[in-house]
């Protein structure tokens, strides 16, 4: 997969994750896809829920040693 | 863009420190989900919008005393709960900053950042004697008109 851009949000807590995944896909275009990086345990059904409402696809997401990756194409 | 953004407005009536915050996360949440974000500050909620300086300004007894008494700034306020006379604020800050959780006055600057907009309700403002140059820069002054005609197509709306 290709990843355009990486975002670091680990070690933030709610509701950073969201709102540093909101500022980075503000600068992407469409098609394109975002790596999100955190550690907050409530941001899998965050971030799925926010790609659902705000009509980005999360392609993929894993977990490892608690960090949670995920990425998102931009809508 | 054709399509209308969805609305949030929150009414924060509270002074406490804890739901502050919890109003602030969804407003910041809700930003985030490029909602259309109101907060209106209204009774002890105005305390959040205070600055912290201690300003000159003329007053009658009353407001002063009030102003006094009140917290001066978001990061004075009590907590809700376990509030032990000061003490609970100190240690929710010290696990908040272990946790790396966000503290009061950084998510409102966070949501003024974000363009939520912040209104403080202008009759609490005269009960509680409170004036627009002890409150934070870039604040909307409304009344209740005006908290429902954002409310009115809200699609979501709490009262804090």
């Amino acid at each position: 997969m290709k990843v355009d851009q990486v975002l670091d949000a680990k070690g933030l807590a709610c509701p950073m994750p969201i709102v540093k995944t909101k500022k980075a896909m503000n600068n992407l275009e469409a098609g394109q896809i975002l790596e999100v990086q955190t550690t907050d345990k409530g941001a899998k059904s965050d971030l799925t829920a926010w790609t659902k409402s705000t009509g980005h696809t999360m392609l993929d997401s894993k977990e490892e040693d608690s960090v949670y990756t995920f990425y998102i194409q931009k809508g | 863009m054709t399509e209308q953004k969805k609305r949030t407005t929150i009414v924060l009536f509270s002074g406490d420190y804890d739901k502050a915050m919890a109003a602030y996360i969804i407003a910041n949440g809700a930003a985030a989900y490029d909602h259309e974000v109101t907060i209106f500050h209204t009774f002890w909620g105005l305390n959040a919008l205070r600055k912290d300086e201690p300003l000159e300004i003329k007053k009658g007894f009353l407001e002063k005393m009030f102003a006094k008494m009140m917290p001066r700034g978001a990061d004075k306020m009590g907590l809700s709960n376990m509030n032990f006379a000061g003490m609970g604020p100190k240690m929710i800050k010290h696990v908040m900053k272990k946790h790396n959780a966000m503290t009061l006055p950084q998510l409102i600057e966070m949501a003024q950042e974000q363009d939520v907009k912040l209104v403080a309700c202008t009759m609490t403002m005269d009960l509680l004697g409170l004036q627009q140059e002890e409150l934070l820069e870039d604040i909307d002054y409304a009344g209740v008109a005006a908290y429902l005609a954002d409310a009115e197509d809200g699609n979501v709306n709490l009262f804090i």
